[in-house]
C-alpha cells in the first residue's frame, strides 16, 4: 500500500527524542521526526488512499473525519510544544516520502527558522467573553426576547387584550433598547479586558466570534481573542485574567490554553501585512 | 533547556472545544507547500458549512463571503441596521392602524417617540428618521 507522510509541526531540537510522546497521529501510526540540517518535521505514515488530493477533497468534506484529524493533529503539535519550540502545520499538509518533506525544510529553512526564534518560549492564551443569562434576563416587553414582530394582534392576546399599538411599539423598543445595552456593555468590558491582556502580552491576534453551532456556547461570543506570551509568565497572565473578572456576572469569560503559537506563527515577515 | 518544566498545565479541564481546535489548525498555523496539493479554500464543506465558521474575517471576505455582516446574532452592525429596519417597520405599522386619528396625529405621535429614542440612539439614527418623517 502506497504510504504518504502527514506534517503535523517543525521543531528546531534534535530529533531522536521519545517518539510516543507525540502521540498517536491523526491515524493512529507513530509519528517521528525528520531531520534537515538543525530543522526537524514531526510527521506520521498516513495511507495514500485516505491523503492524497483525490481523497483528501472527499474526506474534508467529512465532519467526522475533520474532528478526528484536526483533534489528533492538535494532540501531536501539543505534545510537540511541551518538549519544546514547535511551529503548527496548517491541516493536512502531506508529503509523498521523507525526500519532500527534506525539501521542504531546506527551502523554508530561514522562515522556519525565524519563526522558531520569534515563538521560542512563547505560548498563546485563548481568551472569549460572552454574553451571560443573567445580563439578559433584565426585564424585557411581553413579547419576550427575540420573538419575530408579530404585530400588534399578538401584543394585545399577550396581555390582556388592552395594548394599543402604541404601547407594543414601546415595549418593542425597550426590549430591543434592552438587548443592545447588554451587548454594548458586555462588548465594553470585553475591550476593557482585551486592553488589560494586551498590555501583559507580547503580540494579540482578534479571531472572528465563535459560531454557536461549532461552539455549542451559551451567550454571544464578544470578544474571541488569543495572546502571545512567555511561558514563563503564563500563569501569572491567567491569574490576572481570572482577576480581572471575579464577581463579574455581566460576562462569562473562557480561557484556553496554553496553545502552541498557533495565531502567531507565520504571521511575523512571511505574510503581507 | 528545561522546556517541559516551564510549560505551564493546561488551563482548566474537559475535552478541547472543536471549535477552538479547527480555528487554528484550519486558519492558522504554517501554511508552507506539501507535495500533496491541497487547497483547503476548495473544500466544498469548508466553503459552505465550516469556513465560514472558523474562517477569518479578513479571508473570508477575500474569498467574496461576508453573508454575516448581515446576520444580527453575528455583527453589531447588521444589529445596528436590523433596528433600524424593524423601527421603520414599526412605525410603518402603527400609522397603519392609528390612521384614523388622522395624518396630525401620526406626526405627533412619531415626533414623541423619536423623541424617547433619542436618548438611546446615535445621531445618525436620527437623522435618518427626521427623513423618513419628513418624506412621509
Amino acid at each position: 500500500m502506497t504510504e504518504l507522510l502527514y506534517a503535523y509541526a517543525v521543531t528546531g531540537r534534535e530529533p531522536g527524542t521519545a517518539v510516543a510522546s507525540y502521540g498517536q497521529g491523526v491515524t493512529g501510526a507513530p509519528v517521528f521526526p525528520v531531520a534537515e540540517g538543525e530543522l526537524a518535521a514531526l510527521v506520521s505514515r498516513v495511507p495514500a488512499a485516505g491523503f492524497d488530493e483525490v481523497a483528501l477533497q472527499a474526506q474534508l468534506e467529512d465532519l467526522e473525519w475533520l474532528e478526528r484529524v484536526a483533534r489528533a493533529h492538535h494532540e501531536v503539535v501539543a505534545a510537540a510544544s511541551s518538549a519544546g519550540c514547535a511551529l503548527p502545520l496548517r491541516l493536512a499538509t502531506v508529503y509523498r516520502d521523507e525526500d519532500g518533506v527534506r525539501r521542504m525544510l531546506r527551502t523554508g529553512h530561514d522562515r522556519l527558522r525565524a519563526e522558531l526564534d520569534r515563538l521560542d518560549g512563547r505560548i498563546e492564551w485563548g481568551v472569549k467573553v460572552y454574553t451571560t443569562p443573567a445580563a439578559q434576563a433584565a426585564p424585557v416587553g411581553p413579547a419576550g426576547p427575540g420573538a419575530a414582530p408579530a404585530g400588534p394582534a399578538a401584543a394585545r392576546g399577550g396581555a390582556g387584550g388592552t395594548v394599543s399599538g402604541r404601547d407594543y411599539l414601546r415595549q418593542r423598543l425597550r426590549q430591543r433598547q434592552t438587548q443592545d445595552g447588554v451587548l454594548q456593555q458586555s462588548s465594553d468590558l470585553a475591550d476593557r479586558l482585551d486592553a488589560e491582556l494586551s498590555r501583559l502580552a507580547e503580540d494579540r491576534r482578534v479571531h472572528r466570534p465563535q459560531d454557536p453551532r461549532l461552539s455549542r456556547r451559551d451567550g454571544v461570543n464578544v470578544l474571541n481573542a488569543s495572546y502571545l506570551v512567555p511561558a514563563a509568565d503564563a500563569h501569572a497572565f491567567a491569574e490576572r485574567a481570572r482577576t480581572l473578572v471575579a464577581g463579574e456576572t455581566r460576562v462569562r469569560v473562557e480561557m484556553t490554553g496554553p496553545w502552541a503559537p498557533y495565531s502567531f506563527a507565520g504571521t511575523g515577515a512571511t505574510e503581507a501585512p | 533547556m528545561t522546556t517541559a518544566a516551564r510549560y505551564p498545565e493546561p488551563y482548566g479541564s474537559g475535552t478541547t472545544n472543536l471549535a477552538d481546535i479547527l480555528e487554528r489548525v484550519l486558519d492558522k498555523g504554517i501554511v508552507i507547500a506539501g507535495d500533496i496539493r491541497i487547497n483547503l479554500l476548495d473544500i466544498e464543506l469548508l466553503t459552505i458549512k465550516l469556513r465560514l465558521l472558523v474562517a477569518s474575517v479578513d479571508k473570508a471576505k477575500e474569498m467574496g463571503i461576508d453573508w454575516w455582516e448581515d446576520d444580527p446574532s453575528l455583527s453589531s452592525g447588521a444589529r445596528k441596521r436590523g433596528l433600524d429596519q424593524e423601527n421603520q417597520r414599526l412605525r410603518r405599522r402603527i400609522a397603519e392602524l392609528e390612521d384614523g386619528h388622522g395624518a396630525a396625529a401620526e406626526v405627533e405621535e412619531g415626533h414623541e417617540d423619536r423623541h424617547e429614542e433619542s436618548r438611546h440612539e446615535e445621531s445618525r439614527h436620527e437623522e435618518s428618521r427626521h427623513e423618513e418623517v419628513e418624506g412621509g
